[in-house]
């Protein structure tokens, strides 16, 4: 029987697993140096915060695995020998396969900064991560202030797990305004304020110059890059990105990039070796998006669309519509298409800001000036329904149809407050044309059904 | 686990302890509490009702503080830091030490009430005789155990239904909600029947009556006594018995049929509202795994089946065999029931088998067993005999196993090692008729929104029904459960804005195809195909 080997349990190797299993009876095993388990990596956060504990960010069972026939490996791939087919596990054990999945995911950025391999600096990606926090910051006692260098999604979700035990935290963020590579600026702007809200010691525009140690080795303070000054502190989080986890194939004779390099079918340059996932590096963009995906849903969409093409119905990796969504402490974000933040605009895009006058509500939607087509929208504190942007995306509806619509999107809990209307009469200001908003149909909203 | 737990025995525990305020708060409610306590080993209090007002006063006062303390300064959003550190709410020691204080609580209130002081011919003493005076206000007449529950039970939601709305106020789903169980306890449950306990006279005689308690909660509601008392009682007395019919096969269906069970399980229903309120700490406790939901299945439909051949025998038994005395006789009422089992169950299989997959083949070995039951019934039964049973031991066990053990002491009792509907999920048989509706044919649904789940498993978490609820919203799918009450938890605590509780058409509610949106739509097909 054919043997598929998959290197890494997080969610793009787990899915192409999955569905190989459903289309085919092939042995699948998966290996992995982190858990034995499958989890949810986005879930980290909440169990440090105590919402969860880390078995419940587990999505199967564990008797799932040997139910579904996936074999489980635990142990770390050093060497990848393609010629002969084999890998070699933790230095010694050699496992063979037919068809192999590179699905090793991201490890967090360094920048050479000085310090940054102290005690006591860290970055949050695995379960080994979260382990390490509960060490190096358990409470306030241990930890009187921590220091969160990169102002990303992973920085934010740091922040707020730090100050959920009250632990006092300093939050350094390279860019002027927060996460304004990619939001437009009343958005960011108003997740600065809430950054402030909640406490945390925002500092924009700031850099870190290097890290400071005690006599253990400890870290024991950071320098500023731009005013040099000198903040003690117990911890240092590191959240400036991830890049690809694929050291370990340097000398495997497989094409690598920044990531490993794939064509539009998931294949590397070498004969049945494929890569999906975090790691995966597209020759070339696909429409907006980047060579390299480091999202949640793209690593699912790869595993789906990869164990086509292994159960022998080759298809090319084709996402649709980019969506993706994020919280940042209390306000939950969606967004369905482009918005581009000032940075990544491109000429022909308008933009229409709304924002709640007292609510941290706010919404962003882009539109093609020459021929209105919608683009996308930014939402932050109301909940969107996918199907419908996908379908106005994909039937290219025109900004104004999808501004009187909106109620239908609307995916906000019964009975809270709407907005429709007053975001429609703002937007009619922006235009200066008097439009006037529909009312909900659950006829239009389930149609596609 | 195992280096988790290390580390935290290395460098101390996250923070966990109370503030000042809260063990002030903590302290104020338990001093009420200790009030009804001393009552209890026969302290003598005045009978004046300045004690009984000082206890609940304080309790509520103490809830109510502490959750000022705990909520008020914070953000709106979602307050669940720190559930699975604190010993009360994950298992710990004082989980347990909680279950086995209320465990013992219902066990003197259903078995020993007269440790709490009843006495059958008036002259209360203990924690009764503190409450006689509230009682005597409300109906005229002392108190019973009974009413010292009831009392401390609106306590408790009124109390701890303040504290939900402080921790979800930015949920007006969640807030109104709750406001409705407050209400629907406080009149309903509590206020009402005793009003008409006053009214009660030479005209009027109508029993204890819970309006929104619906067949077969109140599975005594139509007994020989009850039914005789509210016959002789005249318009009202014969509305409030059409009200109780019409409650079960008319005014239910719709509304289920238009909302879900919801409307009953988090709206109205008392054990509903208590389990939101007080056991709002608890949700996280129900287990989660396919294990349970098995046992789920046949525990709950066990209790239905039992329940029905209850009432069914009861209410035979009092029946006679001559159409002129009265129109409705034994074998009148048989064939009607056996009829109207078999049209559901027609129904169901007719039309709806695809839906119900494996579990049409126990529903077929259910619907046997109680017809089989049924005809034995009529073919082997006495005077005052059902079988061999004499008539009423059925429904003596089914009080003692199902109304006091079941839905009393493990129901609520159990509440912080369980969860907070162990009663709802596994025992309730108008949850089990309502959940077969809902599943079957009803409008609501919990959509999934699109592909924007990342698995986190909060939603299973945090439901207090035990359903997983990431195992459909990480496909893609709809959840269309039958022992989903709408809590509306799921989506609360859902940090990507996933789920959404709502009433909409019939046509693809049950999603049998996972639209995972995202990706490209011949994929998509592709990988619906099964
Ligand atoms: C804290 C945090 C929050 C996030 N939140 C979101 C979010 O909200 N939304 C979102 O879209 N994305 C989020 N992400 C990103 C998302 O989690 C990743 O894109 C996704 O997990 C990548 O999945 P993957 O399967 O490609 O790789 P991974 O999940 O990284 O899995 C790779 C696995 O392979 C193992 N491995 C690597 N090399 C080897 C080797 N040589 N031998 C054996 N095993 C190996 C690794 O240990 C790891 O277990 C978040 C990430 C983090 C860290
Ligand atoms: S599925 Fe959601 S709404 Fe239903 S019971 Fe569970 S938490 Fe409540
Ligand atoms: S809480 Fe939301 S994102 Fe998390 S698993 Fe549930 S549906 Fe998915």
């Amino acid at each position: 029987m054919e043997h598929i080997v998959i290197i890494g349990n997080g969610i793009s190797g787990v899915t192409a697993a999955r569905h190989i299993r459903k289309l085919f009876d092939k042995r699948i095993t998966i290996i992995s140096a982190e858990t034995d388990y499958f989890f949810s990596r986005t879930a980290l956060m909440y169990v440090y915060m105590g919402h969860m504990k880390f078995e419940h960010t587990q999505p199967y069972e564990n008797h799932f695995w040997a139910k579904n026939r996936i074999e489980l490996v635990r142990g770390f791939v050093n060497r990848v020998d393609t010629e002969n087919k084999l890998l070699y596990l933790d230095g010694s054990r050699k496992v063979p396969y037919d068809k192999l999945v590179i699905a090793t995911g991201s490890k967090p950025n360094k920048f050479g900064w000085p310090g940054q391999d102290l005690h006591g600096v860290q970055g949050l990606y695995s379960k080994q991560d979260l382990d390490l926090l509960e060490i190096n910051a358990p409470n306030k006692k241990v930890c009187q202030r921590a220091v969160i260098v990169g102002g990303g999604l992973i920085g934010i979700e740091l922040a707020e797990m730090l100050r959920s035990r009250d632990i006092p935290v300093t939050f350094l963020v390279r860019e002027s305004s927060f996460w304004n590579g990619v939001l437009p600026e009343g958005e960011s702007q108003m997740i600065n304020e809430h950054i402030t809200e909640h406490h945390i010691d925002l500092r924009l525009a700031t850099n870190l110059k290097e890290i400071k140690a005690d006599e253990n080795g400890r870290v024991k303070s950071i320098i500023i890059e731009e005013t040099g000054e000198e903040l003690p502190c117990q911890f240092v989080g590191l959240t400036a990105g991830v890049s690809p986890n694929v050291d370990f194939l340097k000398d495997s004779g497989i094409e690598l990039g920044r990531g490993v390099k794939v064509n539009r079918f998931l294949e590397t340059n070498v004969k049945d070796v494929y890569a999906i996932g975090d790691c995966a590096e597209q020759h070339e963009a696909i429409g907006n998006r980047r060579p390299i995906e480091a999202v949640w849903y793209t690593g699912r969409m790869m595993g789906e669309t990869l164990a086509q093409t292994l159960c022998g119905n080759r298809i090319e990796y084709k996402p649709g519509h980019w969506f993706n969504s994020a919280k940042f402490l209390d306000i939950e974000y969606q967004t369905y298409g482009w918005v581009f933040g000032a940075r990544g605009r491109k000429e022909n895009e308008a933009q229409f800001h709304w924002r709640h006058p007292q609510e941290k509500i706010c919404l962003t939607v882009a539109y093609d000036k020459d021929s209105q087509a919608f683009l996308g929208i930014n939402t932050f504190g109301i909940r969107m329904r996918h199907e419908l942007f996908d379908r106005w995306l994909t039937e290219g509806r025109e900004v104004k149809h999808v501004m009187t619509h909106l109620a239908d999107a609307n995916f906000d809990p019964e009975f809270f407050r709407t907005y429709e209307k007053d975001i429609l009469h703002a937007f009619s200001e922006h235009t200066g044309e008097s439009l006037t908003p529909k009312k909900k149909s659950l006829k239009r909203i389930f149609q596609s059904l | 686990m195992s280096t988790y737990e290390r580390s935290m025995a290395l460098t101390g525990q996250p923070p966990k302890q109370m503030k000042t305020s809260q063990k002030l708060a903590s302290l104020l409610g338990m001093s009420g509490l200790f009030i009804l306590v001393l009552a209890a080993f026969n302290v003598e209090f005045p009978a004046s009702g300045w004690w009984l007002s000082a206890s609940l006063l304080a309790m509520s006062a103490g809830i109510i503080w502490y959750s000022y303390s705990t909520y008020a300064g914070k953000h709106k959003g979602i307050k669940n830091d720190g559930v699975w550190f604190k010993s009360i709410s994950s298992q710990g020691f004082w989980g347990w030490m909680a279950g086995v204080a209320l465990t013992g609580f219902y066990i003197v209130l259903y078995f020993y009430p007269e440790y709490l002081g009843l006495a059958e011919k008036g002259g209360n003493t203990g924690v009764i005789a503190l409450f006689d005076p509230l009682s005597k206000l409300l109906s005229g007449n002392p108190a019973s155990q009974w009413f010292v529950y009831g009392a401390l039970y609106t306590v408790a939601i009124l109390a701890f239904g303040i504290k939900f709305l402080w921790k979800y106020r930015h949920n007006r789903y969640e807030i109104i909600r709750t406001i409705s169980v407050m209400f629907f306890q406080t009149a309903f449950a509590f206020l009402i029947p005793e009003f008409m306990a006053r009214l009660n006279g030479d005209k009027l005689n109508l029993p204890y009556y819970d309006l929104k308690n619906i067949w077969p909660l109140n599975y005594y509601n139509f007994e020989a006594y009850r039914v005789k008392s509210f016959i002789s009682s005249g318009d009202i007395g014969l509305a409030l018995l059409i009200f109780g019919i019409a409650s079960v096969f008319i005014i239910s269906p719709i509304l289920t049929f238009y909302f879900g069970k919801r409307w009953y399980c988090s709206w109205v229903c008392g054990c509903g509202g208590l389990a939101e309120t007080a056991g709002d700490s608890f949700r996280q406790l129900s287990d989660k795994s396919v294990k349970a939901w098995n046992i789920e299945r046949w525990v709950i439909h066990s209790v239905l089946v039992f329940v029905t051949l209850t009432t069914t025998a009861v209410v035979y038994s009092y029946l006679g065999h001559d159409t002129s005395k009265y129109w409705l006789t034994k074998s009148t009422f048989l064939y009607g029931v056996v009829g109207l089992l078999t049209l559901v169950f027609g129904w169901a299989m007719l039309f709806k088998r695809k839906q119900l997959a494996k579990d049409a083949q126990y529903g077929a070995i259910g619907y046997f067993v109680i017809i089989i039951a049924l005809v034995g019934m009529h073919l082997y039964s006495e005077e005052g005999h059902i079988f061999l049973f004499k008539s009423g031991t059925l429904r003596k066990n089914y009080s003692f196993l199902i109304g006091s053990i079941f839905s009393g002491v493990i129901g609520t009792g159990f509440y912080p090692v369980l969860g907070n509907r162990v009663w709802c999920r596994f025992g309730c048989p108008m949850a089990a008729i309502l959940g077969f509706q809902q599943r079957l044919f009803s409008r609501f649904r919990i959509t999934t929104n699109g592909g924007q789940c990342i698995s986190c498993g909060n939603c299973s978490t945090y439901c207090e029904m035990g359903i997983d609820v990431r195992a459909y919203a990480q496909k893609g799918e709809n959840i269309v459960r039958s022992s989903c009450v709408g809590c509306g938890i799921c989506s609360a605590v859902c940090p990507r804005g996933v789920l959404k509780l709502e009433n909409g058409p019939l046509k693809g509610r049950i999603d049998s195809q996972q639209v995972l949106l995202g990706n490209d739509v011949d994929l998509m097909q592709l990988v619906n195909q099964k």
